[in-house]
């Protein structure tokens, strides 16, 4: 009985995990751009549904799979830095209202034109490495679950050395803190800005990649996958980057435990629930500081 | 308060008087009548995002609540309409107190998170609960009595939701006006100062939250009762955000700035079913082309142009 429920809860725990990792990938593209510009980017889910979508359209369109794979990074990148240069950049210094208005703007456009370009049906990608389960205590965990996993983890130790060790990387984190300072310093903002937004858009279209396999694609799970990010970034403290990976996979866990052992019907309820009590009882989010503002 | 607002107001109601007899067809009223509907909702949210300068994300939840308590308590439960009507504002406005309390303490994009949250969240309980409230495929509502009157015609409908719409004016108007008013215009220009000059910052934006959730909540009863009919896509975030772009298009604090994008978001879809699959495309495009060339929104833009004030 006891190996029964271990088994279940390490099932749950597998695929918790896997999902969190995608959320974790949208809620640091969230971070990124949020540290960049102030801006919430709410068509940060279009670039992960874009990177599964892409990539299912170029594999079947004949190319090398790792090529396929490429170009659908790429592209929503391209996508990413466009949106940043028509329509951002012109409006700096507007309301954030504004600025989110045209991000909900973009996302309606991206998911628009992929609906009329390749439809509403759901498609997948064939797992990287075989569908053979491998099993711990009872339980399976597919191995593009591996994949999904030791991606991100790569993704993260990458991220972390070009923040932390690269003058380009110190440049983007000075701006986050200071912009005036930044650009008093000699570092170029708008440059900032423009990698923000390509390597959100990488992100994103990374994990929706990854993810595809596992979950499926179509036209309109950017939107659920984006307000996930979202709520991961926050739990996390938002334009806060370590608690932002921390949040998707808390956010994931948590949702995969709500579905598993409280209600299925109510799994995309379970990560909205957890901000509403967190904006609650920890409103600074699990990672964020503390921080005072100007007036 | 100066005659020149109240001339907007007077130049509302006359459209609104004469505009029945203008009207080609039902079709045409149809469409009136949720503009009216929409601009009531819309004025409410701009008090919260026009003047105390946060967003929510979630509106459509509330406006959920308020056609899902004139729909499930009378059919299930035997209320009068009326009642069910003030429960679901009462219980709306209970939510967004508690809600808002906390969450106006800190700085930024919270509210936006916390009322997209519950947005969702109660769109995911319509749908899930369906021995109550229909499941996905929603629910009738029933008609909406008054003293053995039933209110029944797209014309009475009409007057009915034109006085809301007129008082609604009226009173936005005043409100801003007012001491009230002018603390939430201080509010959105500085905090700390007008926090130094006196004013209790998270009472003012509570009570401001609370208002415009009330006006959804109590609008969506008014949308239920006259449409007959409730579905879940009533509270879905979609809605949501197209209520913040009424607002946002229009004209961030500005009374006729509602109205304005009321009217053109309400008829936009309507205009767009035209571009067949293309609708979604279209109405991105056209979002942020208004947003990059207008940021301000378009009243107080073309008010600037023109050199009154909005």
């Amino acid at each position: 009985m006891g190996d029964v429920m271990l088994a279940q809860f390490l099932q749950f725990l597998f695929s918790g995990i896997t999902v969190g990792a995608t959320y974790a990938l949208a809620a640091l593209g969230f971070t990124l751009i949020y540290n960049a510009s102030n801006v919430i980017n709410f068509a940060q889910g279009e670039f992960i549904m874009l990177g599964g979508m892409l990539a299912v359209f170029f594999a079947q369109a004949g190319l090398p799979f790792p090529l396929a794979l490429l170009l659908a990074i790429l592209v929503p990148a391209i996508v990413g830095v466009l949106l940043e240069k028509l329509a951002i950049e012109p409006v700096k210094g507007a309301e954030t209202v504004t600025l989110i208005i045209i991000t909900i703007g973009a996302s309606l456009v991206i998911r628009g034109l992929i609906q009329v370009w390749l439809g509403k049906g759901t498609h997948s990608l064939p797992a990287f490495s075989g569908d053979v389960p491998i099993e711990i205590l009872g339980a399976t965990l597919m191995p593009q679950s591996l994949w999904v996993l030791g991606v991100t983890a790569v993704v993260v130790v990458a991220l972390w050395y070009f923040f932390n060790r690269t003058l380009h990387g110190k440049a983007m984190l000075a701006t986050s803190f200071n912009r005036v300072a930044a650009e008093l310093v000699g570092i170029n903002t708008s440059w900032v800005l423009f990698m923000s937004f390509a390597m959100s858009a990488a992100l994103g279209a990374l994990g929706g990649i990854l993810v595809t396999p596992i979950t499926l694609t179509s036209y309109d799970v950017g939107i659920m996958l984006g307000l996930k990010g979202f709520v991961a970034a926050v739990v996390g403290g938002l334009g806060n980057g370590l608690g932002a990976v921390l949040g998707g996979l808390l956010v994931g866990i948590l949702e995969a435990m709500g579905a598993g052992y409280i209600s299925s019907a109510y799994k995309d309820a379970m990560p909205f629930v957890l901000i509403l009590l967190m904006l609650f009882f920890m409103p600074r989010g699990l990672f964020g500081g503390k921080s005072t503002d100007r007036v | 308060m100066n005659k020149n607002t109240y001339t907007g107001l007077y130049i509302v109601i006359a459209i609104l008087a004469v505009l029945p007899f203008v009207l080609p067809n039902g079709f045409y009223m149809d469409l009136a009548i949720r503009m009216a509907i929409n601009a009531v909702i819309v004025l409410g949210l701009n008090l919260l995002i026009g003047f105390a300068g946060q967003i929510s994300m979630g509106h459509a939840g509330f406006l959920g609540i308020g056609a899902y308590a004139s729909a499930v308590l009378p059919t299930h439960f035997g209320w009068h309409p009326l009642l069910a009507m003030g429960a679901g504002a009462l219980v709306t406005g209970l939510l967004a107190a508690v809600l808002a309390r906390p969450i106006f303490k800190l700085k930024g994009h919270y509210l936006a998170m916390a009322t997209l949250g519950l947005g969702i969240i109660i769109n995911i309980v319509l749908r899930t609960e369906g021995a109550l409230t229909g499941g996905p495929d929603g629910m009738p509502v029933p008609a909406l009595g008054l003293m053995g009157f039933e209110l029944s015609s797209d014309k009475h409908w009409y007057w009915v939701v034109a006085l809301l719409l007129s008082v609604s004016v009226w009173a936005s108007l005043n409100l801003i006006d007012s001491p009230f008013g002018r603390a939430l215009r201080a509010l959105h220009g500085s905090e700390v100062a007008s926090q130094v000059a006196g004013v209790n910052v998270v009472r003012y934006k509570v009570s401001i939250f609370v208002i415009s959730a009330v006006f959804a909540s109590l609008m969506g009863s008014v949308t239920a009762h006259y449409v007959g009919f409730v579905t879940p896509n009533f509270a879905d975030f979609f809605h949501s955000i197209e209520l913040v772009t009424m607002v946002v298009i229009g004209g961030m604090a500005s009374v006729f700035g509602s109205l304005v994008g009321a009217v053109l978001l309400t008829a936009l879809p309507q205009a767009l079913a035209t571009f067949e699959g293309w609708e979604t495309v279209a109405f991105g495009t056209i979002l942020m082309i208004c947003m990059i060339f207008m940021p301000r929104g378009l009243v107080p833009t073309l008010a600037a142009k023109f050199g009154k004030g909005a």
